[in-house]
């Protein structure tokens, strides 16, 4: 990617009140990228976009915006706009104000102003809406009123807090379509933070995973599904068996009690590693013709396939397959070498265990909402 | 056993009739009262404005007010001007607590409101000896040796009074409605291009509106029928038209007189009020208390 740097994050650092939010972040977004910040709550994923729309300064580091160094500009300088989470619209202004806001700042001619807006809403769907109070819309006409008033004021970037977070499934799909379309659209370069993995694949151009105030990993959406530096990205980003694994030559990694071929190479002999295997690349085959065996301990409908979760010498691997095997049947499992991925060991080594305390339950807890990080 | 269960269980209609009930009989006291102080005294007022001495209806009492006219007005003037000046310091101190440090913000309202445990006659004494003409401001003079204030007895010590002892008034419901505010709001306007001054102005101050009225209200409906602020500061020199209505009531000859003026007062506050509330359109934000 040649194309110029709109946002350079260099050595940034962020504590409050003595935690270390950001260590030594660096990044550089270009023009018309959509970029998402990826992570759980906590991750510091906020701070970054704050810091970038200068709601927060940084304690250590710089940031540029088109080549200047913009440490000390105020919010209100900076050719950026955000649409907040829970999208803060003006309660004392109906919907052609919040959006003509800006431009009003700007001392636009009223005429401009007048089509701007129009222009804005038919972008987001909204004509007819402009005299509308903005406390009577639903959850996602405010959204597209926050997208709106972010837009007209045509911002080189547009920075996203979460913005589909208090949206129904459903909606949260269109809306994520229509905010795709409306980067196209327009070529702004959207900075986009959210703790939904799904929503990060399927949105960005590139995706930053983070945890614990770092970068973990920067890639494109399938770099990071199918190549995860670490333990933590390969758990964060869809669903994976996580084992420990020894290296013993290129292209040989034993684990789980076998020695499987597969495509990694460049680690030290008998190096240990972390191995990645993604449930819907597993097969499962006849006992006989098995690289493993196991024993099927739940079996879950989940529409396209079942969710199979099979114990292996006392570790329960997570199986995706669209046929339907008998639950306490022995059966043999078959990996692909592609199938598998290679991971050095890092501080997130060991922290992700099989799948033997796993329920739906617990995708939700990282769903919390990200209020800790925002005071 | 599952019997017992469902018995032990109250269908939930049943406990969605009862809670009405519980709380029709919770208000009971309070419509006594009401029906007792409120009720009863503004049907006396209504039919001692409406007869003479001997209880026969007349109009007399309504024509007679043309000659309080002069200290309606008065009034008026004396309740707007000391409701702008505790506007014009309230705001900005409500504003300025509401942004403090929540320990600071604490202390500040604390310190808001100690004066207002005080009865508000004590207050008005103590005012009374603090501006007299050998009062402890006075003292402070001559003890300096600058040349001594007549300050009791003038509009000003009136008008000083009504500040004092409205001003908590002004400030708590302004104070209320802007701790109220979601910051985001705030850092939005910073975001479409305002800085701190045009995003007080665009954003902090209209949302604030609800408060503000509410302020007005609380300050200017007291001290517009005060009467023993003016009698105490004002030296008895300065006659307000509570005074007037405290006066032509205690006076049994002329009570159906003061019933009318009372009548008609409440009547403009009334109006007042409505035309103020009108402002703020939305009642649900909190802080509006009248």
């Amino acid at each position: 990617m040649n194309k110029n740097k709109i946002v350079e994050l260099k050595a940034i650092s962020k504590e409050f009140n003595g935690e270390q939010v950001l260590s030594e972040i660096s990044l550089d977004i270009h023009d018309n990228e959509f970029v998402t910040l990826l992570g759980p709550s906590g991750c510091g994923k906020t701070t970054m976009l704050r810091i970038i729309a200068g709601f927060e300064t940084p304690d250590s580091g710089d940031v540029y915006f088109d080549g200047v160094r913009i440490n000390d500009v105020p919010p209100y300088k900076r050719e950026l706009n955000t649409v907040f989470q829970k999208y803060a619209l003006f309660p004392h202004l109906n919907v052609y104000e919040n959006i003509a806001f800006g431009l009003r700042q700007k001392k636009c001619p009223e005429q401009e102003i007048s089509d701007r807006v129009k222009e804005a809403l038919k972008m987001v769907n909204l004509s007819g809406f402009e005299k509308r109070s903005t406390e009577k819309l639903s959850g996602g006409q405010q959204q597209r009123v926050a997208i709106a008033r972010a837009l007209v004021n045509r911002p080189k970037v547009l920075l996203l807090d979460e913005p589909l977070g208090a949206l129904d499934l459903k909606l949260r799909k269109d809306m994520q379509n229509e905010l795709k379309n409306i980067q196209h659209l327009t070529g702004i370069t959207f900075i986009f933070v959210t703790h939904d993995q799904e929503e990060a694949l399927s949105m960005s151009d590139t995706v930053v995973v983070m945890a614990n105030g770092r970068i973990q990993q920067i890639g494109t959406p399938t770099d990071i599904y199918n190549e995860p530096v670490n333990a933590f990205v390969a758990d964060f980003i869809g669903e994976s068996n996580i084992l420990d694994g020894v290296m013993l030559s290129d292209y040989k990694a034993k684990f789980a009690g076998h020695v499987f071929d597969c495509l990694d190479k460049g680690f030290d002999k008998n190096e240990p590693v972390d191995i990645v295997v993604r449930p819907e690349d597993i097969d499962i085959v006849p006992l006989e013709k098995g690289m493993l065996r196991g024993k099927i301990t739940q079996l879950t409908f989940k529409g396209d396939y079942y969710e199979i979760i099979c114990d292996i010498k006392g570790f329960k691997w997570m199986i995706q397959a669209t046929d339907y095997v008998e639950p306490d049947s022995e059966v043999g499992v078959y990996i692909e070498p592609d199938a598998i991925h290679v991971m050095k060991k890092s501080e997130y080594s060991g922290m992700f265990g099989d799948y033997s305390t796993f329920s739906d339950e617990f995708e939700h807890i990282s769903d919390t909402e990200e209020e800790s990080e925002d005071e | 056993m599952n019997k017992n269960i469902a018995e032990a269980v109250p269908p939930p209609e049943r406990k969605r009739v009862k809670l009405p009930i519980f709380s029709e009989i919770a208000a009971v006291p309070h419509m006594v009262w009401l029906a007792l102080f409120v009720v009863l005294p503004l049907i006396f007022v209504v039919y001692y404005a409406f007869t003479d001495i001997k209880g026969d209806f007349t109009f007399a009492n309504i024509a007679a007010l043309s000659q309080h006219a002069g200290t309606f007005l008065t009034s008026v003037c004396y309740a707007l001007i000391a409701t702008a000046i505790c506007l014009l310091i309230g705001y900005p101190l409500a504003f300025a607590i509401s942004r403090a440090s929540a320990k600071r913000q604490g202390l500040l309202i604390m310190l808001l409101m100690i004066p207002m445990w005080m009865n508000l006659l004590i207050r008005t004494y103590s005012l009374m000896a603090i501006l007299d003409d050998g009062g402890i401001i006075n003292g402070l003079l001559s003890a300096v040796g600058l040349p001594e204030l007549h300050i009791i007895g003038t509009a000003g010590a009136v008008i000083f009074g009504m500040v004092y002892d409205f001003f908590p008034y002004m400030v708590l419901p302004i104070y209320s409605v802007m701790t109220k505010q979601d910051t985001r709001l705030i850092e939005a306007a910073y975001d479409l291009g305002c800085n701190r001054l045009s995003a007080h102005f665009k954003v902090t101050l209209p949302l604030s509106v609800p408060g503000i009225v509410s302020g007005i209200t609380m300050v200017f409906v007291p001290s517009i029928s005060t009467f023993y602020i003016s009698q105490k500061l004002g030296g008895g020199t300065k006659e307000l038209i509570g005074d007037t209505i405290e006066r032509q009531i205690n006076n049994p000859a002329t009570r159906n007189v003061g019933a009318a003026i009372s009548l008609v007062m409440m009547i403009l506050i009334l109006i007042s009020v409505t035309v103020m509330n009108k402002f703020s359109d939305d009642d649900d934000k909190g802080g509006v208390i009248i």
